[in-house]
């Protein structure tokens, strides 16, 4: 992964908020904030010369069709209709007349320009309170001109941060296994995307069948589960480097790798004998830790954030059920008892809550729970899905799903999708291929 | 006191009823599934004649049925016949559960058709276990019957 290459430098920051406009993330998308993107506005040199370095007509307004999707996708924010735009985006970006984006019943804008100074990309822009006539927040930026996609989703997140208070989660990214072919014989490949789906590559060919990738705390690492020559292990894959090397190579199967928070261990399952248990292994002197001892099945481990505890999911009581133990594998307790089977917990990057995949009477439920195992809330009901994984702010999670085939067996799909903590505004997350294990980025520019 | 005495009897008669019925339902047989077990023959391959390559679990179980014990001693004696053979099991659940659990309770059905092999004098050393938990469907369907086929331990010659 490219280091981060965009610098930041803070031109204008608001003597004092006003606490103008504000937006309720918990409310869900009930009442999206009306919001106008003016383009970003250009000079025709500049524009000339990003058009024969990019091959877009328009970098300004490509860029802000970023932030559009981005917000309208958030399911917070609705972007108007640019054709009722009544004022020009580069005198918008001077001076708002207020009183033409009132009309349009805008209750806040984004202005901005796009510059070619030096060979680099510039790109400053603007937050405005509609009603209250006020600049909330400035900020330019340069960059190279490839970086041009996420200038637009660091423009996100920083509208999304000022409005709502939260921490962003557009300039991220997602790996997630990309499938094709015949459901008897599936091909899967490691594939790495933009937030929004833009930049999707292959890291695998797909000759060996491989399963559940998620990045380490800086997003530059994967630990994922590779049947290279038929042995199924856990392996670690450097994504700038493409180096890739085994490191669950245990005398029996390894599976389920996650990274601790502080990016140091592995934390995986090793199956043997008929016994599945959770292990750790640190990455820089190899020390291997067995933490759970039970004849029954323990797998998906999942850190913490502080790196205190662990969640997994165990059939130690008869079925499939989620526990919570010390990270040295101490003090284990149930926590999940609800009716149904529950698996796949994953700990929120905010520490309170654990979300989780729930079999019940026939349906896949993705819910959360408090890490107590009280606050049971169920998000979304379907024929399979699971493997929930956190946007880096704990707002929105994303999973994939299966279709049920018909009486033939044909119809079998499997895709990403995302929904958010309030269980409002579930959509599909489209991939050029089928795709399941989605785990989400860090934020890349923090 | 008659009146009672019909009404117990008629007690009676409903009761046998719920219990044949349940009965019925929890041992159900519908030619291919016993419980739900697969019992037939549709997906079976043959490691030499009379033979069976694999044996199938009910829902979230690696328990060997009666069926499946007879298999794999047919299994052994085979290989005890054909002593430089080696197998690979190869443990495989279906798509009614989460990934990684199907991957652990793959290993599980497949070491236990291994447990159950080596009490018929195979050495370990013959057998490796594979799981590839939900990922190798034989059956793509999403039904019972699909289900019961693709929860199973085959036995597939390694060399």
């Amino acid at each position: 992964m490219k280091k981060f290459l965009i610098t930041l430098i803070i031109i204008l920051i608001p003597v004092k908020s006003f606490g103008l406009i504000e937006v309720d993330i918990t409310r869900g998308n009930l009442n999206p904030l009306p919001i106008a993107v003016s383009p970003l506005s250009i000079d025709e040199e500049s524009r000339k010369n990003f058009e024969s370095i990019l091959k877009k007509k328009n970098i300004g307004s490509e860029i802000s069709s970023i932030v559009e999707n981005n917000l309208k996708v958030s399911g917070l924010f609705n972007p108007l209709n640019k054709d009722a735009f009544l004022q020009e985006p580069d005198i918008a970006n001077l001076k708002p007349r207020f009183e033409d984006w009132n009309l349009i019943k805008a209750q806040a804008l984004i202005t901005g320009k796009v510059s070619y100074v030096e060979e680099k990309l510039r790109v400053e822009f603007r937050l405005w309170d509609v009603l209250a006539g006020k600049e909330m927040m400035a900020l330019a930026f340069t960059t190279v001109p490839n970086n041009w996609r996420r200038v637009g989703h660091i423009i996100t997140d920083k509208v999304y941060e000022r409005l709502t208070g939260e921490m962003g989660y557009f300039d991220t990214r997602i790996i997630y296994v990309a499938e094709e072919g015949p459901k008897t014989q599936r091909v899967k490949k490691l594939a790495i995307m933009d937030q929004d789906g833009a930049n999707n590559k292959f890291l695998t060919l797909g000759n060996e069948l491989v399963l559940t990738p998620r990045f380490n705390p800086t997003s530059q690492m994967v630990t994922y589960l590779s049947y290279f020559r038929n042995l199924p292990r856990v392996y670690l894959l450097d994504i700038e480097t493409g180096t890739q090397e085994v490191v669950g190579d245990f005398p029996g199967m390894t599976f389920a790798p996650r990274f601790s928070p502080d990016g140091k261990k592995i934390i995986m399952s090793f199956a043997k004998d008929g016994n599945s248990e959770i292990y750790t292994m640190d990455l820089e002197n190899r020390i291997v830790e067995k933490i759970t001892n039970h004849p029954s099945i323990d797998t998906s481990p999942s850190y913490s954030p502080d790196g205190k505890f662990i969640s997994f999911n165990s059939d130690r009581s008869g079925y499939q059920q989620i526990y919570v133990m010390k990270s040295d594998g101490s003090n284990v307790k149930r926590i999940s008892f609800g009716k149904g089977i529950y698996g796949t917990p994953v700990w929120s990057p905010r520490g309170d809550l654990i979300a989780f995949t729930k079999l019940h009477k026939g349906k896949f439920y993705i819910g959360v729970m408090r890490t107590d195992g009280s606050g049971e809330r169920l998000l979304t009901e379907n024929f399979y899905q699971e493997a929930p994984s956190w946007s880096p702010n704990g707002r929105v999670l994303i999973f994939y799903r299966e279709t049920k085939t018909d009486s033939k067996g044909k119809g079998f799909s499997a895709k990403l999708w995302s929904i958010d903590l309030t269980g409002y505004n579930e959509r599909q997350v489209t991939t050029p291929t089928d795709g399941s294990d989605p785990s989400w980025s860090s934020l890349l520019s923090n | 006191m008659k009146l009672s005495k019909i009404l117990k009897n008629g007690f009676l008669i409903v009761f046998a009823c719920l219990a044949l019925s349940a009965c019925a339902t929890s041992k159900k047989s519908t030619g291919q599934m016993q419980g739900d077990v697969y019992t037939g023959t549709d997906t079976v391959e043959y490691l030499a004649s009379g033979v069976p390559d694999r044996v199938f679990f009910a829902t979230n179980e690696s328990v060997l049925t009666t069926a499946s014990r007879e298999t794999l001693r047919k299994q052994a004696a085979w290989l005890r016949k054909n002593s430089k053979i080696t197998i690979v099991l190869e443990g495989h659940a279906d798509e009614r559960g989460t990934r990684e659990y199907n991957l652990a309770l793959g290993e599980r059905r497949a070491n236990a058709a291994k447990d159950y092999l080596m009490t018929y004098g195979i050495s370990s050393d013959r057998i490796s276990v594979l799981s590839y938990g939900k990922e190798r469907p034989v059956d793509s369907g999403s039904n019972p019957l699909a289900w019961s086929k693709n929860r199973r331990s085959v036995t597939v010659k390694a060399n």
